[in-house]
């Protein structure tokens, strides 16, 4: 049952075939025995519960809310919500209790869905990663699929196994590795440079990351305001799509929301490909892209073309500047948005008490990573006087570049661009913390930023397994509110690819192991 | 509200220490001898001639002083700027703070439709050009009562700009000409105001009030186009006129819904502006003009004596009546402004480019807000000079107390007198009283109905203008009681009885021969003792012109 679809288990609570507090234990014991991911910060197992229980009498009475009645879900623990801890796996905000819903939280609540928990990430979402932040890196659900552990046995013997669990990517790892260990049926991821479409390319699942002002930031804890977007993670683009339509529309507590009434995103399948043109940015071809990566994208390519769609090359001249621009306006409103941080309303306060400065000072050495302060320090550099001009304006100036990039592409008769999401599979982690938080940002972002400087819509569908077993995704940029052409693409290519189901009962079974003997442990010290 | 220290603490502000309490609840002597309590607070500035700069010693150097000012007035609203949290002045400390004035992580600003209306009618109303798109940004710096470490302010493009206050000084010997000057708008931006912090020094202690956190302010800053501490005093009363004028402010600056800063310079006339200083925080107009030529003296004084004045903020301290530099350890501020990307750009509508189909909730016209605007004090005054032979000055005083103009309007409605005589009353007699005990127009004791009916005894000659004083005073003391109730309870009605007035005269003129003699011998006194003498008589009831009309055809015959 946990290995299907949210449509699917959808449709086997509404027939009975399941009750909601079956489905909310299963996938709670599920997430004890998949503990060594690390996916969550909180589960919150009580909360869960109660509302499995008020959806199984709604169930009884034949009043379930909608699709989502009853439905495990999983939040990135830097979304708002009422009476659960939300850190952003910061020291900042350990402990710190939210007296308010975020928008997106509380309308998957209103439709029913069962909350089980937040989600780990990098230290305020500032990661490529899911590696930097306090609660300690997730692992790579694959680390541990049968896919991945027989290509490993055939390469290497005798090594220590669990060294080499690899990274989900980030900074919405937690969700990603929780989707994919079938720990929920779909997780609340952020996106600001790509932090939702990265790690469901690393974990084999769907990232949907929607139109700016598609879907309400409130009570998203912001990275960059301007860029940032609730991100969905599923493990088909239905159930992407079944969530962005519960969470789309306007919210008058978000200004950045568009007004226009919002039509619902069933996906119609694509039939007619003849009118289908898909646009592949020639800039995207870096030398950095794994061999791996560059020949399913080609693939991929082919695929279309041979099934009768329109395929072009594309060009987005000012890609190459996108990174150093993000760099620029992400540190800069970092530095802004973190200056709340402070610890006189909320969050970690240090026992400083020489003055009101150097309480600031000490709280926040105490309360941030070395990441977040250094992203603040730069940020504070460019919002001097005497830099302001020189960085952050033209670095909107580049912003705006990029966006028309898009807009003549689109213009030009485009419908959706294809693209990698990532270089390559996902790495060890050993591997990956060999460069730095801000080197690995930059390379990880390259395919997926520059969207979020223009505010389009992008998912990243899994496509196939690398040649060591690891899931590679494939990213859909689509214009601007064009997010249900968008995923109607994404769908009917998802279909043609047939992607594998993950093969996690090792890690179940191995994990299962783990968990009775830490019972026992503490039994006998009773 | 006794002894805490409250810091106005609007961005670059710090450690100004003002007893507000003490100002708003004990009389501040105004020049004029009388007190004011916090409610007409500001009222006799116009009126009254303030402390202007000493002109220089002859042969010495000739100074001009140059006076800008940036005014913070709360915008009058029941919510602030971007929550929906109350707005009050009075509410315990942290009872009206929503989740984004405490800047809790994830909330977002939402933009009051009330606060921008208030600051298109502000910009209308002195002629601003209004801006079509306008822009909010952040404002950095660290402070208790800051929660989210910035203000979102307008700096780069404010709501309104370029416009003008038109507003008038007493000039002359006995400062009774009016002489209308002009200021220039720079802009009016919409920003939030900050929380007050309480230093409890003796704890070491601070203390943060939230409430405040968030009210929407207007940032009216004024072109240097002042020369004295009266000017700008006079400006700023006027523009307090006309924000209460538009109900867009309360404009109280006792209650800090008005506060002002001033940037001083001074320089030798033909050369070019001097380096200026900005004295911070001035929580009234009388202190505001006391700062400001304060400042102006002690910047000549101290180019004369060969020194050089700071670009530097500076506070005026309200017991020595002096300016002191302020605390500033840091040095200079860089806010490192950043757009607030929270909020799109703000855009207005005029009728021509509404666009169709729109929600007119979600859309601000402003012809609409144009046509809506009452009318200025500028036009009411003018209009009580047009239509009642009234003398400026007289039209200011009647604008200058809270209350008195409508309170002239019911009189004159009411009574048959003449619009000079009504104006006579109530601007010598009536504020008189309300001023020798400190009440506000709307606390007296007497109506503009029984003002109306004394008036019209008056008028037809029923008592006498001295009866008329009398009656005045009674009514003023028994509330309840009618003008004619009175007048017939003391007696204090004009003898209508010719024949009794005949009798009194002649008995008087018998009674004093040497006074008679007197006036037969030509002097021209004598006549004014025997109406005094009558007068007495009669218990002051008879018309002394009528007397004297009465003794001289007695005497001649």
């Amino acid at each position: 049952m946990l290995g299907r679809t949210l449509r699917e288990v959808s449709e086997a609570l509404k027939q009975g075939l399941v009750t909601p507090t079956e489905l909310c234990q299963r996938c709670l014991s599920l997430i004890k025995k998949t503990k060594i991911l690390n996916a969550y910060i909180t589960v919150s197992e009580e909360v869960a519960l109660k509302q499995a229980e008020e959806s199984e009498k709604r169930y009884k009475k034949g009043h379930s809310l909608g699709d989502l009645d009853g439905i495990p879900v999983a939040v990135k623990d830097n979304f708002s919500t009422a009476g659960i801890e939300t850190t952003c796996a910061s020291n900042m905000l350990k402990g710190y209790v939210p007296p308010y819903n975020a928008t997106v939280v509380q309308k998957l609540l209103d439709q029913g869905a069962l909350l089980m928990g937040k989600t780990n990430l990098d230290e305020f979402a500032m990661g490529s990663g899911s590696t930097d932040g306090i609660f300690g890196p997730v692992k790579n659900p694959w680390s541990y699929s049968k896919q991945y552990r027989e290509k490993r046995k055939q390469k290497s013997h005798g090594e220590n196994e669990d060294s080499h669990w690899l990274i989900t990517g980030g900074s919405s790892g937690g969700s990603a590795a929780a989707v994919s260990a079938f720990t929920c049926f779909a997780a609340l991821g952020s996106d600001t440079g790509g932090s939702t479409r990265n790690p469901a390319a690393h974990c084999g699942v769907v990232g949907l990351k929607p139109s700016y002002g598609l879907v309400s930031r409130h009570g998203l804890i912001p990275l960059v305001n301007s860029m940032d977007v609730p991100g969905i993670l599923t493990r088909c683009v239905d159930d992407a799509a079944i969530v962005l339509g519960i969470l789309a529309g306007h919210d008058p507590k978000d200004s950045t929301t568009i007004q226009d009434p919002v039509k619902p995103f069933t996906l119609p399948s694509l039939t007619d490909m003849s009118k289908l043109c898909i646009g592949i940015p020639k800039e995207y071809l870096t030398p950095e892209l794994s061999s791996e990566v560059q020949s399913l994208w080609s693939k991929a390519a082919n695929l279309f073309e041979s099934e009768g769609a329109k395929v072009i090359e594309v060009s987005l001249p000012h890609t190459s500047y996108s990174i150093v621009c993000y760099h620029v306006l992400c540190t800069s409103e970092v530095a802004s948005n973190m200056a709340r941080f402070d610890g006189l309303e909320y969050g970690h306060r240090c026992d400083t008490d020489v003055s009101t400065e150097a309480m600031y000072a000490a709280t926040r050495r105490e309360g941030f990573n070395d990441v977040v302060r250094g992203r603040i320090l730069s940020g504070n550099f460019f919002l001097l006087k005497e830099n302001y001009e020189n960085y952050f304006v033209k670095a909107q100036k580049v912003r705006r570049l990029i966006a028309r990039d898009f807009v003549n592409v689109f213009n030009s008769g485009v419908d959706v661009l294809l693209t990698p999401t990532t270089l390559s599979e996902a790495v060890p982690h050993t591997e990956f913390i060999r460069e730095d938080n801000r080197t690995r940002s930059a390379q990880d972002d390259l395919f997926t930023q520059a969207v979020n400087m223009a505010g389009l819509p992008a998912v990243s569908v899994p496509m196939a397994l690398s040649s060591q077993g690891l899931p590679i995704g494939l990213q859909f940029i689509g214009r601007a509110f064009c997010d249900q052409q968008l995923l109607t693409v994404a769908k009917w290519f998802e279909k043609q690819v047939q992607f594998p189901v993950i093969q996690l009962q090792e890690l179940m079974d191995d994990c299962s192991s783990i968990f009775e003997n830490e019972k026992l442990a503490s039994a006998s010290l009773k | 509200m006794a002894t805490p220290i409250l810091r106005w603490c609007c961005p670059g502000r710090r450690w100004v220490f003002a007893g507000i309490g003490s100002v708003s609840r004990h009389g501040r002597g105004v020049p004029t001898g009388s007190t004011s309590s916090g409610k007409r607070g500001q009222s006799s500035v116009a009126q009254q001639p303030l402390i202007t700069a000493q002109k220089p010693r002859k042969g010495e150097r000739e100074w001009a002083a140059v006076v800008g000012l940036e005014i913070h007035a709360q915008i009058a609203s029941n919510s602030k700027l971007f929550s929906g949290s109350q707005v009050d002045f009075a509410a315990p400390p942290n009872s009206l703070v929503s989740f984004f004035d405490a800047s809790l992580p994830g909330t977002l600003p939402v933009l009051n439709r009330r606060c921008v209306e208030a600051a298109v009618m502000t910009g209308l109303a002195l002629d601003c050009h209004i801006n079509r798109r306008s822009l909010f940004d952040r404002k950095h710096y660290f402070y208790a009562d800051l929660p989210a470490g910035y203000q979102i302010t307008q700096q780069r493009l404010p709501i309104a700009v370029n416009g003008s206050l038109v507003y008038s000084v007493c000039v002359g010997k006995r400062q009774s000409q009016m002489v209308t000057k002009t200021a220039g708008v720079k802009q009016i931006q919409l920003e939030q105001d900050s929380g007050k912090s309480l230093h409890d020094s003796l704890r070491s202690q601070t203390l943060v009030d939230l409430n405040r956190a968030g009210v929407g302010l207007l940032e009216v800053v004024l072109e240097p186009d002042m020369s004295c501490g009266e000017e700008a005093a006079a400006a700023i009363r006027e523009l307090q006129l006309i924000l209460q004028a538009l109900g867009t402010s309360q404009a109280n600056m006792a209650e800090g819904q008005l506060r002002v800063d001033a940037n001083i310079s001074v320089h030798n006339p033909g050369e070019p502006l001097g380096v200026r200083t900005e004295v911070k925080n001035l929580n009234s107009a009388r202190f505001l003009a006391k700062a400001i030529d304060y400042e102006i003296q002690r910047q000549i004084n101290e180019l004369e004596n060969g020194g050089k004045i700071l670009n530097e903020t500076r506070s005026f301290d309200y017991k020595l009546g002096c300016t002191v530099p302020m605390r500033d350890k840091e040095g200079k501020q860089d806010y490192r402004f950043m757009p607030e990307p929270n909020l799109p750009p703000l855009l207005l509508y005029d009728s021509g480019s509404l666009p169709t189909g729109t929600d007119p909730q979600q859309v601000i016209n402003i012809d609409q807000l144009r046509e809506q605007l009452p009318e200025l004090p500028r036009v009411t005054r003018e209009k009580l000079v047009q239509q009642y032979g009234m003398l400026p000055e007289h039209s200011f005083a009647l604008l200058n107390e809270v209350g008195l103009l409508e309170f002239f309007q019911n009189v004159i409605k009411e009574t048959r007198a003449e619009p000079k005589k009504v104006t006579s009353w109530v601007l010598n007699t009536f504020l008189g009283f309300l001023k020798q005990q400190n009440l506000a127009v709307s606390e007296s004791p007497v109506t503009p109905s029984a003002l109306a009916e004394l008036l019209d005894l008056l008028d037809r000659k029923a008592i006498s203008s001295s009866a008329a004083k009398q009656v005045f005073q009674e009514l003023w003391r028994s509330k309840g009681k009618t003008p004619a109730q009175i007048v017939a309870e003391k007696k204090l009605e004009l003898m209508q009885d010719a024949e009794v007035l005949e009798q009194l005269c002649r008995s008087t003129l018998e009674a004093h021969p040497q006074v008679v003699t007197d006036v037969k011998k030509g002097n021209p006194r004598a006549i004014n003792k025997l109406i005094g003498l009558v007068r007495r008589a009669t218990l002051g009831r008879a018309d002394p012109t009528v007397i004297k009309e009465v003794l001289e055809r007695q005497l001649s015959s």
